[in-house]
């Protein structure tokens, strides 16, 4: 065989040594289809980025604006569609703040078990899907695998695998069915098994530590003026959740940690997300402890308030009494009469504080529907982890962030 | 326990604070436009108001078409809410942009880097226009898209016109449909450039 034998100097091939544009995305299978990413690069290293997201936007707000306020949730399943149950709570919680309405405490333990299955979900996925971009096929299968368990449950309460649209205005579209106890607590032990044989896979592999262990940093400080919340910012060592800093529904009672990192690495997002699903089984699981010790027939034994003003009448009602019909029809054609006022309301989403602000100038129709959504924060933050850094560490830190392109775009 | 943040800005700024209000539990502070960047700063590092966490920054139209007159006075309301880890309580600032064709209130960018996207985004949706910040520009929609559609005399279902090829550093209009001796460039070699050069 020839000796590789070049002659460099007579070659005139000359490199560029200017910074070389790169552009990735959106149809870039890493970049989730929706997002942009415009590097400058000097041989591998990213010197600097600029992501541009927008690809998906669907103009949820100015929706939110033309319809009635009940007419928003299908919407908000379509912001985070990974943990659609999540944002439905979300939004709930807070059309309920403005109108300065209480669940009873039935519906809000069932909120808070579908809301922590979904959270399982999300999780799951994220770190499946940046598990396999990272070239780990399995663990992505397995833990889709058990995502779709979790599913089956949510499609037994609500009907829908995906877009549930299922929490209202005053509480819930339905009651537990009575599969639910037995369903969930045969699932959660089932999916937990799975996520440990999956990580089993990952966390001893010497290239996906390599790949995600001291790459994409972010800092305590930036992550916190960045306005990072949810996994990214707790994998900096702030113990920041909503849950437990301002509990809502029964968060307070029951007993659960929030896991926090140290480096603020890939490695810790991946971390936080997966002690994150183990605690949400924790929670689950005390739920259903909670939700039997609720006294038949006592005011806490219902999912949905009772107020004619915000919640649909019974069905059967509807079709055989003029008055529940003249209801169901004022619900649903003009809307819940919200007071005028403004509220923020916040809950823990799948990716971390999700907010809505809501203005209301009275009537059925709201005045503005603000969604502050946590991926969209995080990918700002996402800038500072990817400059400086190599090229090929983008992908492992752009799925750490967990960017769904509904709920970021909006 | 955010009262204090109130009571703190109150003595602070005094005349400046125009409102204040409490309502289900958020903490409101409506700031005169002129001072608003001042107000953040302010709430950000005075050790009993500590806001180091930045939450969100938004507009709001009050302008209402169908009763009120477009060019009304303040129609658009800036508003940021901010929060302290430490403290764990967290404040919700507004101010009302004195308005006209082009409303221009002060960033926050200096204040919280966060507020970069959050205030392109109000840019890009409202037209509301943030002086001192680093790079305005459109974020969620194309830089040729006509108007800012949160406004509320914005149609939801105008039209936009369609995008003519953009003029720019990048030729477009060269990376194909190729030529029948072209192909994808997949080596640098300079003498395949020259053969190209030639054939055009």
């Amino acid at each position: 065989m020839e000796p590789l034998d070049l002659d460099y100097e007579s070659h005139d091939l000359e490199l560029p040594s200017e910074p070389m544009s790169l552009n990735m995305g959106p149809s870039h299978p890493a970049m989730h289809g929706t997002i942009r990413m415009v590097l400058k690069l000097d041989g591998e290293t990213v010197q600097e980025v600029d992501i541009q997201p927008g690809y998906l936007h669907r103009a949820f707000e100015k929706m939110s604006e033309r319809g009635t306020w009940s007419q928003v949730f299908p919407y908000t399943d379509r912001l985070n569609y990974v943990s659609p149950l999540l944002n439905n709570v979300g939004y709930a919680l807070a059309v309920e703040k403005l109108l300065g309405v209480t669940v009873p405490r039935k519906g809000q333990i069932y909120r808070v078990i579908l809301g922590e299955l979904s959270r399982i979900s999300d999780h799951l996925t994220c770190n499946g899907a940046m598990a396999m971009e990272l070239g780990a096929f399995t663990p992505f299968l397995w833990m889709l695998k058990a995502r779709e368990w979790v599913w089956e449950a949510c499609e037994e309460q609500t009907g829908a695998r995906l877009t549930h649209s299922f929490f209202r205005i005053g509480g819930a579209a339905a009651a537990p069915t009575a599969k639910f106890d037995p369903m969930v607590r045969a699932l959660i032990p089932r999916v937990m098994e799975v996520v440990d044989e999956s990580v089993s896979l990952l966390l001893k592999n010497r290239i996906f530590l390599d790949r995600t262990q001291g790459v994409g940093i972010l800092t305590k400080e930036h992550a916190a003026q960045m306005g990072a919340s949810g996994p990214v910012l707790r994998s900096t060592g702030i113990d920041f959740d909503v849950r437990k800093d301002k509990p809502y529904l029964t968060y307070g009672d029951v007993d659960f940690e929030v896991p926090v990192g140290e480096d603020g690495d890939t490695y810790d997002r991946f971390m936080v997300r997966l002690e994150e699903t183990r605690q949400s089984a924790r929670i689950i699981e005390q739920s259903l402890d909670l939700l039997k010790k609720i006294e038949p027939g006592s005011p806490d034994d219902a999912v949905s308030i009772s107020d004619p003003r915000i919640v649909l009448p019974p069905k059967p009602e509807v079709y055989t009494t003029i008055e529940a019909t003249i209801a169901h029809f004022k619900l649903i054609m003009e809307g819940v009469d919200v007071p005028p006022g403004e509220v923020y309301s916040y809950t823990e989403g799948g990716n971390g504080e999700l907010g809505f602000f809501l203005v209301s100038r009275g009537g059925g129709n709201p005045w503005r529907v603000r969604v502050r959504a946590p991926c969209f924060l995080s990918l700002q933050a996402c800038t500072e982890m990817i400059r400086g850094g190599m090229l090929a560490d983008i992908i492992p830190t752009f799925g750490s962030i967990n960017m769904i392109g509904g709920e970021c775009d909006r | 326990m955010s009262k204090l943040i109130l009571d703190r800005l109150k003595a602070e700024f005094g005349g400046d604070v125009l409102e204040t209000s409490t309502f289900r539990g958020d903490d409101v502070a409506v700031i005169r436009p002129s001072r608003w960047r001042e107000a953040a700063m302010f709430v950000r590092s005075d050790p009993r108001c500590d806001c180091d966490y930045f939450v969100d920054l938004s507009a709001v139209d009050r302008c209402d078409p169908r009763t009120d007159d477009l060019d009304m006075d303040d129609r658009f309301e800036v508003y940021v809410i901010a929060s302290s880890l430490k403290l764990k309580h967290r404040i919700r600032l507004k101010t009302r942009v004195p308005s006209g064709e082009d409303p221009v209130i002060a960033s926050l960018v200096p204040v919280w880097a966060g507020a970069g996207w959050q205030e392109r985004e109000a840019f890009d949706l409202f037209g509301v226009r943030f002086e001192g910040h680093p790079d305005l520009r459109r974020i969620l929609l194309y830089e040729e898209f006509k108007g800012h559609p949160l406004r509320k005399d914005y149609p939801a279902n105008r039209m936009q016109p369609l995008v003519p090829y953009r003029e720019g550093t990048v030729p477009l209009d060269r990376l194909g449909p190729f030529l029948t001796d072209e192909g994808m460039p997949l080596n640098r070699s300079p003498q395949r450039d020259d053969d190209r050069d030639e054939a055009l």
